[in-house]
C-alpha cells in the first residue's frame, strides 16, 4: 500500500516536471497562437476601423467572405492558381527529393561534396532570397525577350517540346510536364529539407534486409519497391505536409502577397483576415485529405 | 581449399566470365553504365543548383556597359569591384551585418534553448493531456504565420498582458518597431518554424534508451540534472543542426523582420529594398532623371544578394557536417 502511494507520488512528480518542461510552449501557444487566431477569426467577420490609440471592430457577418469570393477581381483567380501550382510542385518535389535521397545514400567518390551542394538550397531558398530571385526573374525574362530574336531554336528541350506538342495527344498533360521541367530549378531548390528527412529514413533501414533479398534473387529494382518504399513510407506523410506548409510560407506566393498588401497599404484588416482564413482553410483541407490518403498506404514496421 | 581460393584470384577476368557463363561481364557492364549515368545526372543537378550563384558572381564584377554587351556571358571585360562598394554603401553593410549577427544569434539561441526543453518534455515524460498538447505543436507547424499576422500586428500595436496594462494606463503599449515582441514570441516557441525544431528534438530524445535515464535516477540525479548532465551532452549533434537552421533562417527571414523589427536594420530587409535605393541613388547622386536601368538594378541585386549570403556560405563551409551529416546519418525516425 505504502509502495503504491510512493509510486503514485513519483508519477505525479514526473507529470509536474513534464508540465514544467513544456510550460514555455503552453504559454506561448495560448498567448501568441490561440489569442491571435481567435481574434483574427473574429476580425474576419468584422469591419475594422483603426483609429489613434485603439481599433474598433464592428460585427458585419460574412460580408468579407462574400467580398473575397464574388466582388474581388483577383482573389479567386490567385487562389486557384496558387493551389494548383502548390499541388503540382509538391508532387514534383516529393518525387525529386526521394530519388535524390536514394542516389545520395549510395557510395561514390565525392559524395560529401555532392551532398553539400544539394543542401545549399536550404540556405539559398529561404526567406527573402527567393523573393528577390523572382523579381530578378522578371528582369531576366525582359532581357530574354530582347535577346530572343538573336538566339532562338537552339535548345534541345524546346525542340522536343515542339515535336511532342504537334503530336496532338494529351497536349495539356504534356504542357504541365514541361512546366515542371522548365521549373526544375524551383523544385531542386525547394527540396533540401525533404532530402535530409528521406536520407535519415534511409539510414534506419538495416542493410541485412537488402542482403537477404539479394540472396533470394531480388533485383535492385524490386527491392526498391518491396523494401525501401514501405520502410520509409511514413516519411512521405511528414515530407508532404512539410512541403505544402513550406510552399504556403514562401514570399513569392501571390495570395500571401495580396494579403500583406491589404494589411500594409489598404489597411483593411477585416478583409485581409477573411482572405487568409479562406486560404488557410483550403490548405488545411488539402493537407488533411491528402495525408489521410497517403497514410492509408503507410506501412508501419515493428 | 585455400589453394582453390588462390587459384580463383589468379584467374583472369575472361576466365571467370566464361565460368559464370557471361554473367560477370553483364553485371560489370550494367554497373559501369549505371555509374556513368549517375555521374552525369549528379553533375547536371549540381550545376543546376550552383549556376545561379556562379552567374551572380560573374555579373557582380561587371561594369554597366558589360551588361549590354551580347558577347560577354560570364567573364567580365571591364573588371570592377565598384558594385560591391556601392552595395555596401546602400545597405550600410558593416552596421547592418553586426545587427543581423546579433539578432540572429540571440534569437536562434533562445529558440533552440526553449525548443529543447519542450522537446525533452514531450519525449520523456508522461502527463495528462500530453496528446492534446502535441497536436497543438503539429498545429503550430501547419498554421502559416500569415494567417495570424494581421492580428499579431494589432496584438503588438496595442500590447497588453491579459488587460493588466490597459487597466493602469488606459491603453496598451505600442511595441511595434521594437525587438521585444519577437523575443517574447521566440521564448514562447512561436518563432519561425519552431514547431519543426520541437518535433525534431523530440524525435531525437525518444530514441535514447530509457535505461540511461533510470540509471541516472538510481544514482541520485534529480529530474533536471539528469536532463542537463546526461541527456543534453548526447543531444549535441541534433541541437547544433537545429541551431544552424534557426540561425540561417533567421538571417534570411523577411516576414517577421518586416512585421516586428521595423527600426532595426537587418540584411534581409535591406536586400529587399536595394532596388529602390539604387534607383534613388542613380537619380539623385548621378543625376540621371530616368533612374537606374533594368540591367543595372538586377546587377546590384545580385551583388547585394551575394553580400548577404557570403557570411552564410562561409558558415556552411565550416559547419557543413552540422547541417547535413548529423541529421541524415543519425537515422532519426521521423
Amino acid at each position: 500500500m505504502k509502495k503504491q502511494k510512493k509510486l503514485a507520488g513519483l508519477q505525479k512528480r514526473k507529470a509536474i516536471a513534464g508540465y514544467m518542461f513544456i510550460l514555455p510552449f503552453i504559454v506561448g501557444f495560448l498567448a501568441f497562437m490561440i489569442q491571435p487566431m481567435a481574434q483574427s477569426l473574429y476580425m474576419s467577420f468584422c469591419d475594422v476601423q483603426v483609429g489613434a490609440g485603439s481599433f474598433s471592430p464592428q460585427f458585419k457577418g460574412i460580408v468579407n467572405y462574400v467580398r473575397a469570393f464574388t466582388l474581388d477581381a483577383e482573389f479567386n483567380r490567385l487562389l486557384t492558381e496558387e493551389i494548383s501550382r502548390m499541388c503540382i510542385n509538391s508532387l514534383a518535389i516529393m518525387v525529386f527529393s526521394f530519388f535524390v535521397a536514394l542516389i545520395l545514400n549510395q557510395k561514390f567518390k565525392g559524395r560529401a561534396l555532392v551532398r553539400a551542394i544539394f543542401f545549399l538550397p536550404v540556405i539559398l531558398s529561404s526567406g527573402v532570397i527567393i523573393g528577390v530571385e523572382t523579381d530578378n526573374k522578371l528582369m531576366a525574362s525582359i532581357q530574354d525577350a530582347i535577346g530572343q530574336t538573336a538566339s532562338s531554336g537552339i535548345s534541345i528541350t524546346g525542340a522536343i517540346e515542339e515535336i511532342l506538342q504537334t503530336a496532338g495527344i494529351g497536349t495539356r498533360a504534356f504542357s504541365k510536364v514541361f512546366e515542371i521541367v522548365d521549373g526544375i530549378y524551383d523544385v531542386a531548390i525547394a527540396s533540401g529539407i525533404q532530402i535530409i528527412i528521406f536520407l535519415s529514413g534511409l539510414q534506419t533501414i538495416s542493410q541485412s534486409m537488402y542482403e537477404a533479398a539479394d540472396i533470394e534473387g531480388c533485383t535492385a529494382w524490386e527491392s526498391l519497391w518491396k523494401i525501401t518504399f514501405p520502410m520509409i513510407s511514413s516519411l512521405f506523410v511528414v515530407n508532404w505536409i512539410y512541403t505544402i506548409v513550406d510552399f504556403c510560407m514562401r514570399t513569392d506566393n501571390e495570395v500571401i502577397k495580396k494579403i500583406s498588401e491589404e494589411i500594409t497599404i489598404q489597411i483593411n484588416y477585416g478583409f485581409a483576415s477573411a482572405m487568409s482564413w479562406i486560404y488557410f482553410g483550403v490548405v488545411i483541407l488539402i493537407i488533411g485529405i491528402s495525408s489521410l490518403i497517403i497514410s492509408k498506404g503507410v506501412y508501419y514496421y515493428e | 581449399m585455400s589453394d582453390a581460393a588462390v587459384k580463383m584470384e589468379k584467374e583472369s577476368f575472361w576466365e571467370r566470365n566464361r565460368k559464370s557463363s557471361g554473367y560477370l561481364l553483364k553485371k560489370m557492364t550494367r554497373q559501369t553504365v549505371y555509374k556513368i549515368i549517375r555521374a552525369f545526372l549528379l553533375f547536371g543537378m549540381c550545376f543546376l543548383i550552383l549556376q545561379p550563384i556562379l552567374n551572380k558572381i560573374s555579373v557582380s564584377f561587371m561594369e554597366e556597359r558589360d551588361l549590354y554587351n551580347n558577347t560577354i556571358i560570364s567573364v567580365p571585360e571591364h573588371f570592377t569591384t565598384q558594385n560591391y562598394f556601392l552595395a555596401a554603401d546602400l545597405m550600410d553593410y558593416g552596421k547592418t551585418l553586426i545587427n543581423t549577427i546579433g539578432v540572429s544569434l540571440t534569437i536562434a539561441l533562445l529558440q533552440i534553448a526553449v525548443c529543447t526543453l519542450v522537446g525533452y518534455g514531450f519525449a520523456r515524460f508522461e502527463f495528462p493531456l500530453k496528446k492534446m498538447w502535441f497536436v497543438c505543436v503539429l498545429l503550430v507547424i501547419i498554421v502559416p504565420p500569415q494567417t495570424i499576422s494581421t492580428s499579431l500586428y494589432l496584438h503588438f500595436r496595442y500590447f497588453d498582458i491579459f488587460g493588466i496594462i490597459g487597466a493602469i494606463r488606459g491603453e496598451g503599449i505600442n511595441l511595434r518597431g521594437s525587438k521585444l515582441p519577437y523575443y517574447l514570441m521566440s521564448a514562447g516557441c512561436m518563432g519561425l518554424k519552431n514547431g519543426l525544431y520541437i518535433y525534431m528534438i523530440r524525435q531525437f530524445f525518444r530514441n535514447i534508451p530509457k535505461e540511461l535515464e533510470e540509471a541516472a535516477y538510481v544514482d541520485g540525479c534529480g529530474i533536471f540534472s539528469t536532463f542537463a548532465r546526461i541527456m543534453l551532452p548526447d543531444a549535441t549533434p541534433i541541437l547544433t543542426s537545429c541551431f544552424l537552421f534557426s540561425f540561417v533562417w533567421e538571417w534570411t527571414d523577411s516576414f517577421y523582420a518586416k512585421m516586428f523589427m521595423g527600426n532595426t536594420r537587418l540584411l534581409a530587409r535591406e536586400l529587399s529594398m536595394i532596388a529602390d535605393r539604387v534607383n534613388q541613388y542613380v537619380s539623385l547622386v548621378v543625376g540621371d532623371r530616368t533612374g537606374a536601368s533594368v540591367a543595372y538594378t538586377s546587377c546590384m541585386i545580385s551583388t547585394g544578394m551575394l553580400m548577404v549570403i557570403v557570411p552564410l556560405l562561409i558558415l556552411y563551409l565550416f559547419a557543413q557536417k552540422g547541417f547535413v551529416e548529423s541529421i541524415s546519418s543519425s537515422g532519426i525516425k521521423m
